[in-house]
């Protein structure tokens, strides 16, 4: 059987055997936790605690603002010490609930968030979403239930489970499907449920077949969900890409998934659909995967959200060398460089990743010799090299003529430039700007 | 903790190869006509081969120094160059010439207009094209065992019948590193099978050019003539032009289909300099004409981004 592909795309090295056979270990929070506000994409969240306040584990302590914004619960129990601005991981500092730790992890009653299923309206089970304050875990953070809402409901026919986990050294989604595959099925139910005749798929690229045989043996009694078995290839598990290679439908980046009637939702965030529903729990935890060559004792978490980063490095055995050159919130493709460890998990942390030395600033960028690499691995068919040289003599208009906002800043173009030029940069940087501009 | 961190944006790892790496496969893929060419022509092609590299390192470090640029000549860009210089040249030409050759590759083409990456012709051909127009006579005088004679193309144009398999091996007079079929095509295999080229220049280039010689052959008399096809494929610097003139990153499109669209120019540009022309310098007057079309070839081939033109 061909496996399900798109053109493009890059091989790295993957660093994934680092983790990937340590079982997922629950971490539970020593110091204090903090709780930015904005974990999501949208409007931040709207604190409903003061400071003085006492909290327990799977308490709300902010709410929505507005429909696309999410809720946001402690995963510890304590006192609110503070609500002031604290650094994140993307190097801002942003409002955040501080919330010091009792230790006794004293838990809200969940059994009285479940309801029986099948006594739940569709619009119930996509308020108890909302209410969990459930947002994509695979890192784009986008609201969850919002992504259940498209205005063309009747013409969703497919929910894809990306299980692709195509960044490397990333093994959290990985583990997920080997240890808790009927969570998977189970979530992806309740969301297909919402739909009149939606089939599911699980998509997980060919590098995992442990994964794959498990899934495949959960599913096999059950009609309308698939296995589908990608092709091992960065940047499989995006999503523009994963549908592609699931179901033979293009779409651009002005469209949405729901527009080719498609939802994509991560495993993570499948997971916390079912915990949502089926265990009353609101998303107070995740995994996340504490890895690289300067780690210790490489491992998967289930760690609370809100705990600190430099506590989880501690606890997976401290650093290998004294001081390791860069540690990467995210993936090594995509993942964003932090330049302090004292900042928070969030729901949209999937990888704590520390190299000893660091790839980018061991060469200089050189003159672009036009070899087309870049081209050729692009998964938007793009030209990066033109569209990085167009942008940075701020061709404008040129540089939209030329597809510049397709891009999905996958990093691909960079990472094989033979010249060592920062195209994924050149190319972000003018997008913003210019949907920047769009705003005003 | 105090600590010193990196801070970059994505992505934080980097593919293996460099410019210098890819500079250096490709020499190593010139290797086996290079060798061949000191075989065949004795030690002059030797002294030819390092006065031109030598030269050519020399004029790229000494501009550089003289403009206040970074020195690049490590990433064997210029050696590489010098190296595809002296393969063009023949042997019996005076020691001035390579170091005048290597001025006008390096100076004039590749640094005038901004250095690596930013020329608009093949460095090495231009430079060739260069001393072909200046020193007509010295550049096409080819010694072979001492005696000067005429290359198989030249007898070819004449109407003599040629002998192929010397064609083939190289045993034939000629430029240092053009006369080798075998050789060349040796390396150009490297070159593809490492990825450094691909297929579809040389591919479109010796098919076009195939099909035109064969509905020439047939239109004039001789039939399907498949041994004037191969002397006609071997003969002059096809193959070193194919394989590592043609497919010269800076001077060829990027596009899949710009990569088709400039073989098949080349292949029709060639047929036509060869069959019609005066000089036996086809090969080297196509690409440099080629070369010129690229941005137009690029511009119209661009490709279309993913999901554009779906519904919307």
């Amino acid at each position: 059987m061909g496996l399900f592909t798109f053109l493009g795309g890059i091989h790295p090295y993957d660093g994934k055997e680092l983790s990937k056979d340590k079982e997922i270990i629950d971490y539970l929070p020593k110091g204090d936790c903090v709780y930015p506000l904005s974990q999501h994409i949208g409007a931040p969240a709207i604190p409903i605690v003061k400071k003085g306040d006492l909290v327990l584990v799977g308490q709300k302590i902010a709410e929505a603002d507005g429909f696309v914004s999410a809720n946001i619960h402690s995963g510890i129990s304590g006192k609110v010490k503070a609500i002031e601005p604290r650094m994140t991981a993307s190097g801002m500092e942003e409002n955040s609930i501080i919330i010091e730790n009792d230790g006794q992890f004293k838990e809200i009653d969940f059994t009285k968030n479940i309801r029986p299923l099948d006594q739940l309206y569709r619009e119930d089970v996509k308020d108890i979403i909302k209410e969990a304050g459930i947002v994509g875990m695979g890192g784009t953070r986008f609201p969850t239930h919002v992504k259940l809402s498209p205005k063309n409901e009747e013409e969703i026919d497919t929910i894809i489970v990306n299980g692709a986990e195509c960044e490397p050294y990333l093994t959290s989604d990985y583990r997920r499907i080997l240890e808790s595959p009927e969570k998977v099925i189970a979530g992806l139910q309740i969301v297909m449920n919402l739909f009149d005749d939606a089939k599911g798929i699980i998509a997980i690229e060919d590098n995992k077949p442990e994964a794959i045989r498990k899934m495949e043996e959960v599913v096999k009694d059950i009609p309308n969900i698939t296995v589908n078995t990608l092709k091992t290839k960065y940047p499989q598990g995006e999503e523009r890409q994963l549908i592609y290679a699931n179901t033979g439908r293009t779409l651009n980046s002005s469209m949405l998934p729901a527009d080719v009637g498609c939802i994509v939702y991560n495993v993570d965030t499948i997971v916390a659909i079912y915990q949502a529903l089926i265990e009353g729990r609101p998303l107070y935890e995740r995994i996340i995967t504490v890895t690289g060559d300067a780690i210790q004792n490489p491992v998967n978490y289930r760690v609370r959200i809100g705990t600190n980063t430099q506590e989880l490095i501690e606890a997976a055995g401290g650093f290998t060398v004294e001081n390791p050159e860069k540690i990467i919130s995210g993936g090594p493709m995509m993942g964003k460089t932090m330049f302090s460890l004292d900042v928070p998990i969030v729901k949209g942390s999937s990888c704590i990743l520390c190299f000893k030395e660091d790839d980018v600033s061991k060469e200089e960028p050189s003159n672009c010799i036009r070899c087309g690499r870049c081209t050729k691995v692009c998964p938007g068919r793009m030209m990066p090299y033109k569209l990085a040289d167009l942008a940075s003599h701020g061709q404008i208009d040129e540089f939209l003529k030329y597809g510049g906002m397709e891009c999905c800043e996958c990093g691909c173009c960079s990472y094989i430039c033979p010249a060592k030029r920062h195209l994924t940069r050149m190319i972000a940087d003018t997008r913003k700007q210019i949907l920047e501009d769009r705003k005003k | 903790m105090e600590q010193m961190m990196k801070i970059s944006s994505s992505p934080h790892i980097r593919d293996q190869e460099t410019t210098s790496g890819i500079m250096k496969q490709v020499i190593v893929a010139l290797m086996p006509a290079t060798i061949f060419g000191i075989y065949n022509f004795g030690i002059r092609a030797l002294f030819i081969i390092l006065l031109t590299v030598g030269s050519s390192i020399g004029f790229e470090a000494g501009y550089q120094k003289l403009t206040g640029q970074k020195i690049t000549i490590y990433d064997l860009s210029a050696a590489l160059t010098g190296l595809l210089l002296a393969l063009n040249l023949p042997s019996s030409v005076p020691f001035w010439m390579p170091v005048i050759g290597s001025f006008f590759a390096i100076v004039v083409v590749k640094q005038l207009f901004g250095g690596l990456g930013q020329n608009f012709m093949n460095p090495a051909l231009g430079a060739k094209c260069f001393l072909l127009i200046s020193f007509a006579a010295r550049m096409t005088i080819f010694t072979y065992d001492a005696v000067s004679s005429a290359t198989p193309l030249v007898s070819l144009k004449l109407g003599e019948r040629v002998k192929v398999l010397p064609m083939f091996v190289g045993t034939i007079p000629g430029t240092i590193g053009e006369t080798s079929a075998l050789a060349l095509i040796l390396g150009g295999c490297y070159l593809l099978i490492r990825r450094i080229i691909n297929y579809r220049i040389p591919a479109c280039y010796l098919g076009t050019f195939s099909i035109l010689i064969l509905i020439y052959a047939m239109a004039t008399g001789r039939g399907f003539d498949i041994s004037f096809l191969m002397a006609h494929l071997f003969g002059g610097s096809l193959m070193l032009g194919a394989f590592f003139m043609a497919t010269d990153y800076v001077t060829s499109p990027v596009t899949s289909m710009g990569k088709v669209l400039f073989g098949v120019i080349l292949g029709i540009l060639t047929f036509l300099f060869r069959i019609f022309g005066a000089y036996c310098e086809d090969v080297s007057y196509a690409i440099i004409l080629g070369n010129l079309l690229v941005p137009l070839i690029e511009r119209i081939t661009v490709p279309k981004a993913f999901g554009k033109g779906a519904k919307e």
